[in-house]
């Protein structure tokens, strides 16, 4: 294994983005190439999931769009990211919240974390 | 075809330069030495045998040993000819690495797959089974149907496909994009996958 170490480092996440995890409420800024135009496009939602590691490492975002669940899934290392705001600290139980998909209006509050 | 020994590594993925998530099969190709020359003259053939991989001196066998000491190198677990290269230019005991392959290019890499044990026609051959679990059908899900016809020809054809031993035999796959090298470490990056488990031979040839 100590060969895909080597490939791991090559291809290591140069970026740094502030620390979040499931339950957080996060903006990502996406680039979008539209033709030979980029611009930048965002996604706000709560986290509900993080997997992977190091470069393959992923991140699910989920936001109600009207009364319809849009989820999107960002790889961390993907060079369309441009940024990552966190709007929230959410004060979650578990490392996957794929409850929240079950759960609309109040019901779907989460507390935030005070540190 | 010119080509070196490797070993499949693991799977990953990258971003290429679209910034496109592309899966890649991770392979030590190489460091391959010569050992032995084979020319037109003296054997009928040209072709290059190229050694991969080191082997105890223990478990080596004095004929073995004798022919490595031959082209001046250690013992090797696998040995592989190519033909296709220009056998003039090379000489017992020269080393080739990694570096014989170039990003953006293809080559084809075969290895043995991972055996399967005894399948049936479902898994094997892709038989698309009965289709419903009701209607009459039994245990049956799974089974492959009729053989053939009765009286004429009143025997199974040659080759019919049928349940049995999957896997472990010598599969190639062909055009693999070359997405990146690591010379310091003999590593290569291809897209897709490879046949065979972690740490199986693979022959790569451009």
């Amino acid at each position: 294994m100590d060969l895909m170490n080597v490939v791991e480092k090559e291809f290591a996440v140069q970026k740094e983005f502030p620390r979040f995890r499931a339950g957080d409420t996060v903006t990502v800024h996406y680039k979008i190439k539209e033709g030979n135009k980029e611009r930048i496009q965002q996604f706000r939602g709560v986290v509900i999931q993080r997997r992977g590691s190091k470069h393959t490492e992923t991140f699910t975002v989920r936001k109600m769009s009207g009364n319809i669940g849009v989820e999107r899934i960002f790889p961390v290392a993907s060079p369309f990211i441009d940024k990552i705001d966190i709007n929230k600290h959410g004060k979650v139980r578990r490392a996957r919240i794929f409850y929240l998909r079950k759960l609309t209006g109040k019901k779907a509050r989460i507390k935030e974390r005070i540190f | 075809m010119q080509g070196l020994i490797g070993k499949k590594i693991g799977m990953t993925s990258i971003f290429d330069e679209d910034g496109k998530s592309v899966p890649v099969t991770v392979i030590e190709a190489g460091p391959c030495v010569v050992t032995q020359v084979k020319t037109e003259e003296k054997d009928g053939y040209s072709a290059l045998q190229l050694g991969y991989d080191e082997k105890r001196e223990k478990v080596t066998t004095r004929a073995e040993k004798g022919h490595f000491k031959k082209a001046n190198t250690t013992p090797k677990k696998k040995l592989v000819e190519f033909t296709g290269f220009p056998t003039g230019e090379y000489n017992p005991g020269e080393v080739l690495t990694v570096e014989l392959f170039r990003p953006d290019r293809w080559v084809d890499v075969t290895g043995w797959s991972k055996g399967r044990g005894f399948q049936g026609v479902v898994k094997r051959h892709g038989f698309a089974g009965v289709g419903d679990q009701t209607h009459g059908q039994h245990n049956r899900e799974r089974a492959p149907g009729s053989l053939g016809a009765s009286s004429w020809p009143s025997r199974v054809f040659k080759g019919m496909r049928m349940a049995g031993r999957m896997g472990n035999q010598q599969v190639m796959a062909i055009s693999l994009r070359v997405m990146k090298l690591i010379p310091e470490s003999n590593l290569m990056l291809v897209k897709g996958s490879v046949p065979g488990p972690k740490g199986g031979y693979l022959i790569i040839t451009k």
